[in-house]
């Protein structure tokens, strides 16, 4: 974990405007790729709003790569932008509920320094389905929406540990490309 | 550069936390299945209030209307409630499967309906959702 910290401690990149402006533009375009691949994907989970989540892996990148701000940017600009592209108008209300919980939940873990880029990224998974849900049941008006609260924890779970696993593997190859850029 | 390559390590808590998430999906997932008696009326809600009550075991077909001006079209068939055509952008609600036991729902968010399904025994999740 030290090794991560000194790659997260490494702000090299914030002395080059250009480079900092274009590799944040990189992991926008990828969370985007990510968005579309999973409105591709035909899976359902019985339940309005929810989806697998894979463009957490950006989200996850960004928070280890740079600062939380730049973090919450590009999801809130994922967000929208895929929203426009391949979803509604209730699919970013639910999208940014989701992403928003799950953001603060992932930015507490990490801080707390208690936590592997693994539990961050499965926290991440499961409190983007909770939020998701608890949205749900306050447009409808209704509780009983929780009875899928099973099913979301294990997707959630499942695909944050993918997702962490693929994070901690790719991580050490982008922040690399992340020092070039001086 | 050699520290580059290295992998993040899994750590104690990060296996705590996921033990502790797979324990409360378990718990709500069994606690589900022993609330889950037979219902006997299927209850439409439109923005959370109560506008049409039908009966489960008797089949037949139903026209609902929306929020939006939005229609979804509700069969009661073999004691068991599903919408199979809608006209909302998602037609999430045709997706989900057929409802049979009280409490189970099925939800159209863009035009703010739910279908329930109660009577038989009153459980404890009924008294909270009304």
């Amino acid at each position: 974990m030290s090794d991560n910290d000194n790659i997260i401690n490494d702000h090299s990149i914030e002395k080059s405007t250009s480079g900092k402006v274009a590799f944040k533009g990189l992991l926008l375009a990828f969370a985007l790729i990510l968005s579309y691949v999973e409105s591709l994907i035909p899976f359902y989970f019985g339940i309005p709003g929810a989806k697998l989540g894979l463009a957490n892996l950006a989200v996850v990148l960004c928070l280890y790569l740079f600062s939380a701000g730049t973090a919450i940017t590009v999801n809130i600009l994922r967000i929208i932008l895929s929203g426009f592209l391949f979803g509604n108008m209730f699919s970013i209300l639910y999208s940014l509920a989701g992403a928003l919980f799950s953001f603060v939940i992932m930015l507490g873990l990490k801080k707390s320094g208690k936590f592997s880029i693994y539990g961050v990224s499965v926290a991440g998974g499961v409190f983007h389905n909770v939020g998701q849900i608890m949205i749900a049941a306050w447009v409808v008006q209704t509780v009983s929406i929780v009875f899928y609260l099973p099913v979301l924890l294990m997707a959630g779970l499942l695909t944050g540990l993918l997702i962490g696993i693929i994070a901690s593997r790719i991580m050490p190859y982008v922040s690399q490309f992340k020092e070039r850029i001086k | 550069m050699k520290h580059m390559f290295d992998r993040a390590k899994i750590k104690k808590t990060d296996i705590i936390l996921i033990i502790l998430i797979l324990i409360i999906a378990a718990c709500s997932f069994l606690w589900y299945r022993y609330q889950g008696t037979p219902g006997a009326a299927v209850e439409v809600y439109l923005d959370g209030a109560l506008t049409a009550t039908y009966p489960l075991e008797q089949s037949a077909e139903y026209e609902l209307t929306g929020a939006h001006d939005g229609h979804n079209h509700l069969v009661i068939a073999d004691g068991k409630a599903s919408i199979t055509d809608a006209d909302c952008p998602d037609k999430l609600c045709v997706k989900q499967r057929a409802i049979s036991k009280n409490g189970e729902t099925i939800c159209c968010l863009p035009h703010k309906l739910v279908i329930k399904i109660s009577g038989g025994m009153e459980n404890e999740l009924d008294a909270v959702t009304n």
